[in-house]
C-alpha cells in the first residue's frame, strides 16, 4: 500500500474507533461533574460518585451490584463444574451421541436471549417454581456453561494422543490419571472458561429479566434498565457506567492476556 | 470390574441441557399452541396476523434489523480489511479497542449512546434508532470477518496477482468469496440481536418506536403467555431461516466470540 | 540375549471388531520371553490395535491373552506389568523430564531415594544425563524420545510394547535410534514388542517378524525367513523389492513363468497347478553374454542406487524384470538372465478365480454383490447359483455409471506384464482383476464383466 492510502486505512480505522467510544467517553467526563442535564459542566465534583454508595441511590443499588457479583460467581463456579467435566465426556464421545449433545450445547449460543429468557421463565411458570435467586442462577448456568464446554474442549484437543492411556500405562488409576494429567494440562481452558461465564453473566439482561420474579430481586442491568425507563438518564448512572466499563475492561485485558500467553505456547 | 467410560462423564450436563435448554423450547411450542380455553390450537398465530399492530410492529422490525445489518456491512468490511492488512496481531491495541465493546453491556452502551443524542440535542426517533444499533453491533460484524480474513492464507491472493489479476480483481474475485463465511457469520451476530431486541429500541427511542421484542415482551409481561409464546415461535423462525442461509457450522465458530 | 522357551505372552483366537468392522480376525500369537517381536503391516493392518489390546486399552471381542499363562482380560491397564512407548510419546507437558519419568514410581510410592536412583539410572541409560530439569516441550524429537523410552522402562515391566516408537523422527535419526534400541534390549533383557510399517526397521531390529494385513497374520518367521520364503504374494512385495509373477507349477522342482520353465527346490504344489512365483531383483544373474544363462531381454532402464545399479529389463516374451547388479547397462543393450533353483520362491494362490453366489432374475441377468450383470444362463428365475469369474474376466471403468456396480482400487500387485487389483466394492466384498490399464490406488471405478470365461453353476446348498 502507498502512504497515501495508508494514511487513508488508518484515519478510517481511528474515525470508526472514535465514532463507537465518544459516547463512553462523555459519560465518563461527564461522571465528574453535578448537572443534572448531560452536557452542562459544573465544574468538576466526585458528588456523583459519592451519590452510588450513599443515600436513596446507594443502597438499592449497592445490593444490585452486590446480586450482580454473587450470581455472577455462583453462575461461574457451576458451570464451570457442569462444564468441565461435560468437555471430558464430548470429548470421549464418539457418533450420533456428540453431534447430538453438542447439537444441544450449541441451542444457548445461538439462541437470541430474550428466547432463552421467555422459554426459562414459561418452563419454571408451567412447573410452579417460585422465580428469584435461584431461577437466576439456574437460567445463567444454561446459558454460561457451552461456553466452558467451548473453551476447555480446544485443551482437550491439543493433548497429545495417548495422554490418558500413557497414565494407565504407568499405573494410574483412572481418577488418578484425571487429576494429575489430564487437569493440569485443560486448566488453562477451565480457568478461561470461568473468566468467560462470570463476564457473561453479569452482563446478562433480558434472561435474567424474565427469571427474577416478582420478588424484588435487581441485578445492575435490571437495575439501570427500570431506571432508564423511569426517568430517562438519572445522573448516578454516569459515574456507574464509567465504573462497569473499566471493570470489562479489566476482565477483559485479563483473558486476552491468557490467551495471547497460550497462543504462544 | 469395569471403569467408569470416560464418555460418561457428559451425562450430568446432558441431563442438564435437557431440563434446562430443550425442556424450556419445548415449552415455547406448548404454550403457543394452546389456545384459550387449553388444548391444541392455532389461535396464537391467526391473532397475530389479524392485529394489523402486531404485523406492522414485525415487519417494521424486519426492516430496522436488514438495515442495520446492510450499515454495519458496508461500514465493517472495509476496517476489517483494513485491519487484517496491517500487521496487527490478535492482541494488539487497535483489535482489541474494536472487539471491546461487543463484551461491555448492551443497556450500558445503548444509554451512553442516548447521553451522546443528549449530548448533541439530537431529538430521539428512527434515525437515532438505527444510529444507535449500527453503534451497538458494528463490533459484532468487524470481528468475524476481520478474524476470517486474517486467517486467510495470503499466497490465494498472492496467487491471483501472479494469474494477472489486478488489485481490485483480487478482491472482489479472491478476498471477497474466501471471506462470505465472515461475512455470513457476521450477517447473523448483526441480524439476529437486532430483530430480537428490545431494551436496546425502547431505551434508543424513548419508548416512541416499538419493535417486536418489546411487543413479546409486554404480552409476556401482562401475562398473555401463550400469545407472547406463539410471538416469540414467529421470531424463532424468522432467526431459523436466516441461519439457514449461512451454514451452521460457521456460525457456531464465530458465536462464541473469538475471544478465547 | 536368546530367547528362551518360556511363553510370556499368548494370543489366542483374538478378535476385535469396531462398528461391526472387524480390525483383528482370529489371532494366534505366542511370545517368548526375551524376544524382540515386530508386529509389521501397513496402516490399518491392526497392529497396533493388538499392541492396545496386549497393553489393556481395549478388550478383545472373542479370544483370550496370557501373561506368562495366566489370563488378563479383567486386569486394568494400570495394573498390568506391561508399559508402552507411545507414537508421539504422549509426554506430560505439565511436568518436567524428571517427573515424567518418575510418574510411574511415585505412583507406586516408592521411595524418594530409590525414585532418584532409578531415574537417574534410565537417564544414564538413555544417554539424557543433564536434561532432568528439562521441560519436555523444549525437547527435541530424538531427545523426547529417549525420554518416554526412559519413562516407560523405569518401571521395569515384563514387557515393554513400543507403538511406531521411530516414526517421527527424520531417517538418520531413526537408524541410530534403531541401533540404541536394539543394545538396549540385548543389555536388559526384557521382551520387546514393537509395532511399525517400516519394513527395513521390521528386518533390522526383530528376533521375530509377525507381518499382519487386514486385521489378519500373514507370517511369522525370523527376518531371513520372512525375505526368503514369503508364504503369499502381500508378504513378498511388502518385504523388500521382488519380482511377483503367475506361474505354472509343472511337477516338483521345476516351475515356469515369464515363458520359460525353471528348476527350483520347492515341491508338493501338484502337477501343472497355477501358483505365484518370487524372485528378488539381487537373485536375477545378469550377464553380456549369452552362455549358461536361461532367458534374454533389452535394459529398459539403469539407475544408479549408492551400492547398486537397479535395472529394468524387458523380456523377449513381453514380461518385465527389475533387477539389482553392480554393474551398470546402457538402455536398450541386449542382455542375458539366470535364476538359480534355490532364488525361486513358489507360492500357492490364493484363490484362481473369483468365486461368487448369484441369484439369477431372468435368462439374461444374474443379480451378483448387489448388481444385476447380465449373463446368459439356463437356470430357473430366483434360483441360487455360483458365479466364476476369471480374473481378467472384469472390466473397470473412470465412469462409475458405467458399471453394473462401483468399488475402490484397494491394492495394485505388478505381475511383470499386468497389474493385479483387489477392488473393495462398497458393501466390501474384495474382487480380483488382472488388466493392463494403470490405476492409483484409492481410485474409485465402475465395474462389469467382460463376458468371456464366466462359469455358472448351481450353488450347493450345504455350503450356507
Amino acid at each position: 500500500m502507498s502512504t497515501a492510502k495508508k494514511i487513508l486505512a488508518k484515519g478510517y480505522l481511528w474515525l470508526l474507533l472514535f465514532f463507537m467510544y465518544a459516547p463512553i467517553v462523555i459519560i465518563a467526563i461527564f461522571s465528574f461533574t453535578e448537572a443534572k442535564v448531560l452536557g452542562n459542566w459544573t465544574g468538576f465534583s466526585m458528588k456523583l460518585y459519592q451519590n452510588l454508595f450513599s443515600g436513596s441511590v446507594g443502597g438499592s443499588l449497592l445490593k444490585a451490584v452486590e446480586n450482580t457479583l454473587s450470581i455472577g460467581l455462583l453462575s461461574a463456579f457451576f458451570s464451570t463444574l457442569l462444564g468441565s467435566v461435560a468437555a471430558v465426556g464430548i470429548y470421549n464421545l464418539k457418533g450420533r451421541s456428540r453431534q447430538a449433545v453438542t447439537f444441544l450445547n450449541n441451542i444457548p449460543m445461538l439462541n437470541p436471549d430474550i428466547i432463552t429468557g421467555i422459554a426459562l421463565f414459561l418452563l419454571f411458570v408451567a412447573v410452579g417454581i417460585t422465580q428469584g435467586y435461584v431461577t437466576v442462577v439456574l437460567a445463567h448456568v444454561s446459558f454460561c456453561t457451552p461456553y466452558v464446554v467451548l473453551s476447555v474442549m480446544p485443551k482437550l484437543r491439543q493433548m497429545a494422543p495417548n495422554t490418558y492411556e500413557a497414565a494407565l500405562d504407568l499405573g494410574a488409576t483412572p481418577g488418578q490419571a484425571l487429576r494429575k494429567v489430564i487437569f493440569p494440562q485443560i486448566r488453562p481452558g477451565v480457568v478461561s472458561g470461568f473468566i468467560l461465564a462470570f463476564t457473561l453473566s453479569i452482563d446478562d439482561f433480558a434472561v435474567t429479566l424474565f427469571t427474577k420474579g416478582n420478588q424484588g430481586l435487581e441485578t445492575l442491568s435490571t437495575y439501570i434498565y427500570a431506571d432508564a425507563r423511569k426517568g430517562g438518564l438519572t445522573p448516578e448512572l454516569r459515574p456507574l457506567m464509567t465504573v462497569v466499563f473499566l471493570v470489562v475492561l479489566v476482565l477483559l485485558l485479563i483473558i486476552n492476556r491468557r490467551s495471547a500467553n497460550n497462543n504462544k505456547k | 470390574m469395569k471403569p467408569i467410560k470416560r464418555s460418561a462423564w457428559a451425562l450430568p450436563y446432558t441431563v442438564f441441557l435437557v431440563l434446562f435448554v430443550a425442556l424450556p423450547l419445548v415449552m415455547v411450542l406448548i404454550y403457543a399452541f394452546t389456545g384459550r380455553g387449553g388444548g391444541v390450537s392455532l389461535e396464537n398465530f391467526v391473532r397475530f396476523f389479524h392485529s394489523p399492530e402486531d404485523l406492522h410492529t414485525f415487519v417494521y422490525s424486519i426492516e430496522i434489523a436488514l438495515i442495520t445489518t446492510v450499515l454495519c456491512l458496508l461500514l465493517g468490511y472495509p476496517a476489517a480489511w483494513i485491519m487484517s492488512n496491517s500487521n496487527l496481531n490478535r492482541s494488539s491495541v487497535t483489535v482489541m479497542l474494536f472487539i471491546l465493546p461487543m463484551w461491555i453491556n448492551m443497556l450500558i452502551r445503548t444509554l451512553a449512546t442516548v447521553a451522546l443524542f443528549d449530548f448533541l440535542r439530537a431529538p430521539l426517533g428512527e434515525a437515532t434508532l438505527i444510529f444507535g444499533m449500527v453503534y451497538n453491533f458494528l463490533p459484532f460484524m468487524i470481528y468475524p470477518i476481520y478474524n476470517t480474513l486474517n486467517k486467510m492464507d495470503k499466497s490465494y491472493a498472492e496467487a491471483a496477482q501472479d494469474l494477472g489479476a489486478t488489485p481490485i480483481k483480487v478482491f472482489t474475485k479472491v478476498t471477497v468469496p474466501l471471506s462470505m463465511p465472515g461475512i455470513w457469520s457476521g450477517i447473523l451476530m448483526v441480524f439476529m440481536p437486532t430483530i430480537s431486541t428490545f431494551a436496546v429500541a425502547e431505551l434508543l427511542t424513548m419508548n416512541k418506536i416499538k419493535l417486536f421484542g418489546t411487543t413479546i415482551q409486554e404480552n409476556i409481561n401482562s401475562g398473555m403467555w401463550n400469545y407472547g409464546a406463539a410471538l416469540a415461535l414467529i421470531m424463532l423462525a424468522i432467526i431459523g431461516i436466516t441461519t439457514l442461509f449461512s451454514d451452521s457450522e460457521q456460525s457456531s465458530e464465530v458465536e462464541t466470540g473469538g475471544l478465547i | 540375549m536368546v530367547a528362551s522357551e518360556k511363553h510370556i505372552l499368548d494370543l489366542q483366537n483374538v478378535s476385535k471388531r469396531y462398528d461391526g468392522k472387524t480390525i483383528l480376525d482370529n489371532i494366534n500369537l505366542y511370545i517368548r520371553e526375551g524376544e524382540f517381536v515386530t508386529l509389521l503391516g501397513p496402516s490399518g493392518c491392526g497392529n497396533t490395535t493388538t499392541l492396545r489390546l496386549i497393553a489393556g486399552f481395549i478388550q478383545p471381542d472373542d479370544g483370550k491373552i496370557l501373561l506368562e499363562g495366566e489370563d488378563i482380560a479383567g486386569i486394568p491397564p494400570y495394573q498390568r506389568p506391561l508399559n508402552t512407548v507411545f507414537q508421539r510419546y504422549a509426554l506430560f507437558p505439565h511436568l518436567d523430564v524428571y517427573d515424567n519419568i518418575a510418574f510411574g514410581l511415585k505412583l507406586q510410592k516408592t521411595p524418594t531415594d530409590e525414585i532418584d536412583r532409578r531415574v537417574r539410572k534410565v537417564l544414564k541409560m538413555v544417554a539424557m544425563t543433564d536434561y532432568e530439569d528439562r521441560d519436555v516441550d523444549s525437547l527435541s524429537g530424538g531427545q523426547q524420545q529417549r525420554v518416554a523410552i526412559a519413562r516407560a522402562l523405569v518401571n521395569e515391566p515384563k514387557v515393554l510394547l513400543l507403538d511406531e516408537p521411530l516414526s517421527a523422527l527424520d531417517r538418520k535419526m531413526r537408524e541410530d535410534m534403531q541401533i540404541e534400541l536394539k543394545e538396549m534390549h540385548q543389555k536388559l533383557g526384557i521382551t520387546f514388542i514393537y509395532v511399525t510399517h517400516d519394513q527395513e526397521e521390521a528386518l533390522t531390529l526383530s528376533d521375530t517378524i509377525v507381518v499382519m494385513n487386514e486385521g489378519r497374520i500373514q507370517q511369522i518367521g525370523t527376518p531371513t525367513e520372512i525375505y526368503n520364503e514369503p508364504v503369499n504374494c502381500f508378504v513378498a512385495d511388502f518385504i523388500g523389492e521382488s519380482n511377483i509373477l503367475d506361474g505354472t507349477f509343472i511337477k516338483n522342482g521345476l516351475v515356469e513363468f515369464i515363458g520359460h520353465e525353471f528348476e527350483c527346490v520347492d515341491k508338493g504344489f501338484g502337477r501343472r497347478a497355477p501358483v505365484d512365483v518370487v524372485v528378488r531383483p539381487e537373485d536375477v544373474y545378469i550377464r553380456r553374454s549369452q552362455s549358461g544363462t536361461q532367458f534374454s531381454g533389452t535394459v529398459r532402464t539403469c539407475t544408479f542406487k549408492g551400492v547398486h545399479n537397479e535395472i529394468f529389463v524387458d523380456t523377449d516374451e513381453g514380461y518385465e524384470m527389475m533387477i539389482q547388479d553392480y554393474n551398470a547397462f546402457e538402455p536398450g543393450e541386449r542382455v542375458h538372465m539366470l535364476i538359480k533353483p534355490e532364488d525361486i520362491q513358489v507360492m500357492r494362490k490364493e484363490c484362481t478365480s473369483n468365486v461368487l453366489s448369484g441369484t439369477v432374475r431372468d435368462a439374461e441377468t444374474v443379480r451378483i454383490l448387489g448388481g444385476d450383470f447380465p449373463v446368459a444362463n439356463s437356470f430357473e428365475v430366483g434360483s441360487e447359483v455360483k458365479v466364476e469369474v476369471p480374473f481378467d474376466g472384469i472390466e473397470l471403468m473412470d465412469n462409475l455409471d458405467d458399471g453394473v456396480i462401483s468399488g475402490e482400487v484397494h491394492s495394485i500387485l505388478y505381475k511383470g506384464n499386468h497389474y493385479h487389483l483387489t477392488v473393495r466394492t462398497e458393501d466390501g466384498d474384495s474382487l480380483y482383476v488382472d488388466t493392463n490399464d494403470i490405476w492409483d490406488k484409492g481410485d474409485l471405478v465402475g465395474v462389469k464383466f467382460i463376458g468371456q470365461g464366466i462359469k455358472l453353476s448351481k450353488a450347493e446348498d450345504e455350503t450356507d
